[in-house]
Parts: C-alpha cells; structure tokens; sequence
C-alpha cells in the first residue's frame, strides 16, 4: 500500500501546472494531456501529497454530484489549496466548505434574493451602473486601465447595493479579497485580511440590526440573528462569502473576458452587432465555458469507496477537479478549443456542479450581459493600449484573470 | 412527457426558470415549483436541458 502511493506519487505530474506561454487563455497542455491519455489519475501538490484529478466533463459531474464527495476540509485526505487554507480552515469557514446538511441550512438562507425574478428587476439599475462607469471613462480619455476603471467597480457597486455594504469601503473589501484569492499569500496575510473581513461584515450586521435597510445584510441580521436561526459569526462569515465571491469572480470575467473578445474581432463584432438578449446570453455562457476563470481545482475528499469508469477511488483520497480542462472536454464541446459564441454552451461547469455550484449564478449571468451586451456597442473602437505580452496573468491566483487591462478607443 | 421536481434537493441555482420558464418557476426561497408537470412538445427540449444542466438531480423526467 505504502509502496504503491510512492511509486505514483514519484511519477505523478504536479499541480497545479503551468499554462503555455503565449496561449494564456488555454488550459496547462500536461493537464490537457491527462484528460487525453488518463482521465483520472493522481497529481502531487504542494504538501507532497497525491490526490486524484478529475479531467472528464462527465467524471466531474458524476463525482461533484456524488454524496460521498465531501467539501469539508476536515475530512480525511481532504487535499488542501495552500498552507495557508490549511492552517486556518477550522475557525474561519462559510458554507462553501461545509456538507449537507449543515451547508443546504445556511445556503437556503440566503437563497431568496437569488431566485431569477429577483434578480431580473436588478437588470435595469445594473444596466445604469454600467452606463454611468462608461460615460466617465468616455468623459475621460484614454489609455485607462479597465480592471480598475470598470471591471472592478461595476460589480462591486452590485454586490454592495444587494448586500447593503457601502460602496465606500471598496478599497478595503477588495484589497483583502485579493490576499484571500492569491495562492501565494502567507498564512498570517490570510488569516488577518479574514479576520479583517470578518470583522467589517459583524459591524455591519450590528448595525443593520438597530436600523435595517432593504438588503440582504439587514434580513440576516433582523430574520436570522435575531431569531437565533444563525449565530453572529454564521451571519458574519457567509456576508465575507457573499461579499468576496461577489465581485472579484465576475470583475474577472469582465477583463479577461474582453481581453478574449479583442483577440477574436470576428466573436467581439457578433456581440457589438447584435440587440438579440439571447445571442448576448449565449454568449455569456460560452465566454463562462472559454475562460473558466476559477481554475485552481475545486477541492474534495471521498468518504467512501466510489468507483468510476473501472476505477475505484478510496475512502480518505483526495480529489480536485479541474473545471478549466472539463469545459474543453472534446466529448463534450466539440471543437473545444474555439470561442464559438453561437455554440450551445449551456452544460459548461464554470459554476461548479452539485450542491456547491455558484449561488450568485444568476446575477453574475445578468451582470455579464449587460456588461458584454453594452461595453463593445458603447465603445465600438476598444483597442488594447498595450502589448498582451506585458500584460499580467493571475497564474497565482484562485481566480484566473489580468492585473490590469490598458485600453483606449 | 412527465415532470417531477424534488424540493428538498433543489439548491435554487435557477438554471431550470431559465431554460423553461413554462414549466418552471421558483418560490420565495429560489426553491423550485412546477407551473405544469406535462409539459407542451415545444417546450419538451428545455425540459430535458434543465434536467441535464440541474446541479442537484432535482429534475425528473418521465418520457
Ligand atoms: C462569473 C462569475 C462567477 C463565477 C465564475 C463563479 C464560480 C463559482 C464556482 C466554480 C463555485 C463552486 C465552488 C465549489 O464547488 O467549491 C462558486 C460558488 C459560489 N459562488 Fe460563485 N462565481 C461567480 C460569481 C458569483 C457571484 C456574483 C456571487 C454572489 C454572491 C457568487 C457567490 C458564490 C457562493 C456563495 C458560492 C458557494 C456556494 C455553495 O457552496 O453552496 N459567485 N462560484
Ligand atoms: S436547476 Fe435544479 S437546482 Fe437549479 S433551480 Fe432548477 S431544480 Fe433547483
């Protein structure tokens, strides 16, 4: 037994593994290569330890819908992200790390302003946040950079108006995000900017509960606080899920998105040419399968003997799931390697599969909608303002994207 | 065709209101309800392409 992990672990490729240079919107062709050649087999990771990766779009289904496949960091041979995440995981956890049914208790408490009809009467003030951002970088000139001047603030400006966060504190939230996000954050660097987030959402709670607004913050303070259903730190630490997913995701996709978009003129000019809302949405889907941005492995342990397509993984084995390898699955998008935005790309795993897959799904649909359906038809002459070999990839990161993106029109 | 949706299994990813809006609508919590468990022919391929694309299997179909 001991022998064997060696042995496998000694040949086993490591991960993550690094993208090509000059292909930054294409998966690590070594992980390319596993899906080809061995679909499911093991990968060392940073503590030595050997977890199986997951490659397939139907083994990731399969297993990410599968009970026995456990998100809690606590379970035996749980394959941990970084030091960090491992040295803090006990304390300061949300429900994205949680099983059912403790996970479906505090998700379906924040399910409702979630539900699609909700969502859908945001899409006019989105679509105004949206303008408004644009026409002061329009009252500007250029170069400016668009992660800062649009792709940041445009969902940050949403989150906080669902969450009832004040849009003031943004330098704050996002700057504490970014060293949740960074793979190579140290685990003090973790562990304060959490515990800084953390504080921030229980004082805002607190304050909610004396004089509560229209927003979500307030229904988890005055609904389930008060009432006991959540205690102050649950209450705290799914507003820092809420709040940290909800805009450094889709402020990603925006900019690596356009990047994208800008290297294939023929697909940016089907978005800027069209007023079809459903050309726009599957377009959406298909630029969500393309880039899948978070891309450092969704992290599971099974807790009990699965087998799949003629293996068996073990009770106590890790697994992690390499979703931006899954959603370039030639079974199941042909010619995966295309951004095609005419393509039905609806069975993408950009979110996630099983009970973990993205809550805030159908806001960042219509967040990127708008977005994509505005920005290329409002600047129709968007040029990157620099060479792409200078730009920055977040290759370190939990979300993939660019530190900056210079444009001018 | 015939529908059946599993409450306790839905985890309102809203995927299903979407792709059919005719035969699937969401309650106060996102949780899923059917408008119709016999859904039209036309409407017959967003139905099966909820229960392909539903995270939870809460979907099921019946043809
Ligand atoms: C395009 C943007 C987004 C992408 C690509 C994305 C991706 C993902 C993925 C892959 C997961 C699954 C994690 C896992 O299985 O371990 C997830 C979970 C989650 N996302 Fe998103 N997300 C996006 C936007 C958002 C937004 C706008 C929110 C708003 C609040 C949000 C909130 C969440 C939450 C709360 C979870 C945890 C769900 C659970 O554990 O039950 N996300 N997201
Ligand atoms: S697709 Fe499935 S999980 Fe999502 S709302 Fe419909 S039934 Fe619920």
């Amino acid at each position: 037994m001991t022998e064997t992990l060696a042995d496998t672990s000694a040949e086993s490729p490591e991960y993550p593994a690094p993208r090509a240079a000059g292909c930054p919107f294409d998966p690590a062709p070594a992980l390319r290569d596993l899906q080809a050649d061995k679909p499911l087999s093991r990968v060392r990771i940073w503590d030595g330890t050997s977890p199986w990766l997951v490659t397939r779009h139907d083994h990731l289904r399969a297993l990410l819908g599968d009970p026995r496949i456990s998100a809690d960091p606590g379970s035996p041979g749980y394959p941990h992200t970084t030091a960090a995440a491992k040295s803090n995981f006990r304390t300061r956890r949300s429900f994205i790390t949680m099983d059912d049914p403790e996970h479906a208790r505090l998700r379906r408490m924040v399910t409702a302003p979630f539900a699609i009809r909700r969502i859908e009467a945001l899409r006019p003030s989105i679509q105004k946040i949206v303008d408004d951002r644009i026409d002061t970088m329009l009252a500007g000139s250029g170069p400016v950079d668009l992660v800062e001047e649009f792709a940041l603030p445009v969902p940050s400006l949403v989150i906080c108006e669902l969450l009832g966060v004040p849009y003031e504190d943004h330098d704050f939230f996002q700057r504490n995000t970014k060293v949740l996000v960074r793979r190579t954050s140290t685990p003090e660097d973790v562990l304060a900017a959490s515990d800084a987030l953390t504080g921030y959402l229980d004082d805002l709670l607190s304050a909610k509960r004396v004089r509560p607004g229209d927003d979500l913050l307030s229904t988890l303070a005055t609904e389930r606080v008060d009432t006991g259903q959540l205690t102050r730190h649950e209450a705290a630490r799914t507003g820092v899920l809420l709040l940290a997913a909800g805009h450094e995701t889709t402020a990603n996709m925006i900019a690596l998105g356009t990047l994208a978009l800008l290297h294939h003129p023929d697909q940016l000019a089907l978005l800027r040419d069209t007023e079809d809302p459903g050309t726009v949405a599957g377009a959406v889907e298909e630029l969500l399968r393309y880039l899948t941005i978070v891309h450092s492995g969704r992290r599971r342990a099974a807790l009990a003997d699965i087998e799949i397509d003629g293996q068996v993984i073990r009770a106590g084995d890790g697994v992690v799931f390499a979703g931006e390898v899954a959603n370039r699955d030639p079974e199941a998008f042909p010619d995966p390697d295309r951004l095609d935005l005419t393509r039905d790309a609806r069975r993408h795993v950009a979110f996630g599969y099983g009970v973990h897959q993205c809550l805030g799904q159908p806001l960042a649909r219509v967040e990127l909608q708008v977005v994509y359906g505005t920005l290329y038809r409002r600047i129709p002459t968007l040029a990157l303002a620099t060479d792409v070999d200078r730009l920055r990839f977040k290759h370190d990161g939990f979300v993939y994207g660019v530190h900056e993106l210079p444009v001018t029109w | 065709m015939r529908v059946e949706v599993d409450q306790p299994r839905c985890v309102a990813s809203g995927q299903c209101v979407l792709m059919a809006p005719e035969v699937f609508d969401q309650d106060d919590d996102g949780i899923v309800e059917l408008l119709t468990d016999r859904p039209f022919p036309d409407q017959y391929d967003g139905v099966r392409e909820s229960a392909a694309v539903c995270p939870a299997a809460a979907i099921r179909l019946e043809e």
